[in-house]
């Protein structure tokens, strides 16, 4: 490092330090640019996270984020941010591997480099691949789109009504096939759900017996496997069935999202006032903001693994030897990757503990 | 700081960086879950617990955020007017934080107005003039005391 540190020492005469070649910050012109690079992503990361703190807080209900973020591969349900607090710790192991990589590049030490500089690239892929099995799941299973929210919280008390419940109330049973055009190839099944008497049969206006979400999946891929062009759903998920449950004002909800027939079931309540009434979709911005910001983060880890990838094979060819700048090249990327954690740490708030 | 240490006391240091984060990362998670009521369910619902929760959560990252940059990305080592060009320009974010919170919650106040005023009845039509009867309208004052 001694040998890096005497290409900064500031040369000039006393009088002439406006006559160019000064260096007042004693830093590399990269270097620099890499700085107010970031600075300048900071900025906008902080335009995004700003509007979410914005958003949450104009709306009366927000998803609760533990709530959200229960589920972890291999079928654990119902532990509350640990996934996510995996994946943070990936980031932060990732970060430290780049430190001792450019540590290494300091003392020219290429293949000491390139192997820490591999371990880093290793965790960011599984950083990726870990977000890649988060998005598909709330997509796919849990049918959280950027322009649908199924999460949301209960503005009242109340409790959820069985199907004989809304048969006594009135309330026509449906059959009908909810995709529009759709072909019958594609094999999908019917969808039954009520109407009030003399209502128009949209979305808002469909009253589902709730099921719970998880174990209606649970039952429908272990029990069928993979088996999806059958007509069997209905009865044959009995255990899910929550009518009968009762839940007071504030707490959270999924509106369960059938995957077979493609459609959100809104479960019917009554309201502690005796009012039959079904469940809402939550507010629309939560998962254009998830997706957007957790989107734009893991676009800036993907373009950070391709600029590792690409770093770390010219320091295999040894072109930063030849240069003699203690391998700055791979303290810039480096400067760029620590970036990427820091911006981690505050979605991470955001998103997840807050 | 980093500039004083040898090779050797420098390795040692980054694994002290994992750890320290490592832990702090842990203890965030731990503060959100108790706050949210998933550790002691008597926390649920307490507003203090939960407001306590989310600031000791804050201080917390942005001690994270703080050693990232000092350390892992070296920002105390460079020259100072360098760290100040880079660190002040920040501080403009903390107005954008607090404007836009305050501008969310006057947002969500009048949602709430906006949602209080579509629940009242409709202003009626006077049929011999065409116009607003607005002996008929209800003041939003009363409404909302009502």
């Amino acid at each position: 490092m001694a040998e890096v540190a005497e290409h900064k020492v500031d040369n000039t005469p006393a009088g002439e330090e406006w006559n160019g070649g000064a260096e007042p910050f004693k830093a590399s012109y990269g270097k620099l640019m890499m700085w107010y690079f970031l600075l300048s992503d900071a900025f906008t990361f902080a335009g995004f996270l700003i509007a979410y703190g914005a958003l949450r807080f104009s709306n009366p209900s927000w998803p609760e984020p533990d709530f959200v973020f229960q589920t972890a591969p291999f079928g654990i349900e119902g532990m509350p941010l640990i996934f996510v607090t995996f994946m943070s710790f990936l980031l932060i192991i990732s970060s430290v591997t780049m430190v001792r990589g450019v540590q290494e590049g300091h003392r020219n030490n290429t293949s000491g480099t390139a192997f820490w500089m591999l371990l880093t690239i290793i965790g960011g892929l599984g950083f990726l691949g870990c977000q890649a099995w988060e998005w598909n799941n709330l997509i796919n299973t849990e049918g959280m789109t950027a322009l649908t929210n199924p999460f949301s919280r209960f503005e009242e008390g109340g409790q959820y009504v069985s199907a004989a419940d809304l048969e006594k109330a009135g309330y026509v049973k449906t059959t009908k096939v909810l995709v529009e055009d759709a072909k019958p190839e594609d094999n999908i099944p019917a969808a039954t759900y009520y109407l009030a008497p003399g209502t128009e049969d949209i979305k808002e206006n469909r009253f589902f017996v709730k099921r719970d979400h998880h174990q209606m999946h649970a039952a429908m891929h272990g029990a069928h496997g993979d088996d999806h062009g059958g007509d069997h759903h209905g009865d044959d998920h009995g255990a899910a069935d929550k009518a009968g449950t009762t839940f007071d004002a504030s707490e959270p909800y999924l509106i369960t999202y059938n995957g077979e027939t493609k459609a959100y079931e809104l479960g019917a309540y009554k309201s502690a006032g005796g009012e039959i009434k079904n469940e809402s979709f939550g507010p629309k911005a939560f998962g254009g903001l998830f997706f957007f910001i957790t989107g734009f983060h893991g676009f800036h880890v993907f373009s950070g693994l391709a600029f590792l990838t690409v770093i770390m094979i010219n320091v295999l060819s040894g072109l930063y030897v030849e240069r003699n700048n203690g391998h700055e090249m791979v303290e810039k990327i480096g400067l760029y990757w620590h970036f990427v954690d820091l911006v981690w740490v505050f979605v991470f708030l955001a998103f997840y503990l807050l | 700081m980093a500039e004083h240490r040898t090779y050797e006391e420098s390795i040692k240091f980054v694994y002290y960086g994992l750890g320290l984060l490592a832990f702090i990362t842990l203890i965030e998670v731990g503060v959100s879950l108790f706050g949210k009521g998933h550790i002691w369910e008597g926390a649920k619902g307490n507003p203090w617990v939960l407001y306590g929760a989310g600031f000791l959560i804050i201080v917390l990252s942005v001690y994270k955020a703080y050693f990232i940059i000092y350390e892992f990305m070296h920002l105390g080592g460079e020259a100072k007017g360098m760290a100040m060009s880079i660190l002040l320009p920040v501080l403009l974010l903390v107005w954008g934080v607090i404007a836009f919170m305050q501008e969310g919650g006057s947002w969500g106040a009048r949602r709430e107005l906006i949602d209080e005023k579509n629940a009242l009845p409709a202003q009626d039509i006077n049929n011999d003039t065409g116009m607003l009867d607005n002996t008929k309208t209800i003041s939003l004052e009363k409404a909302m005391e009502g």
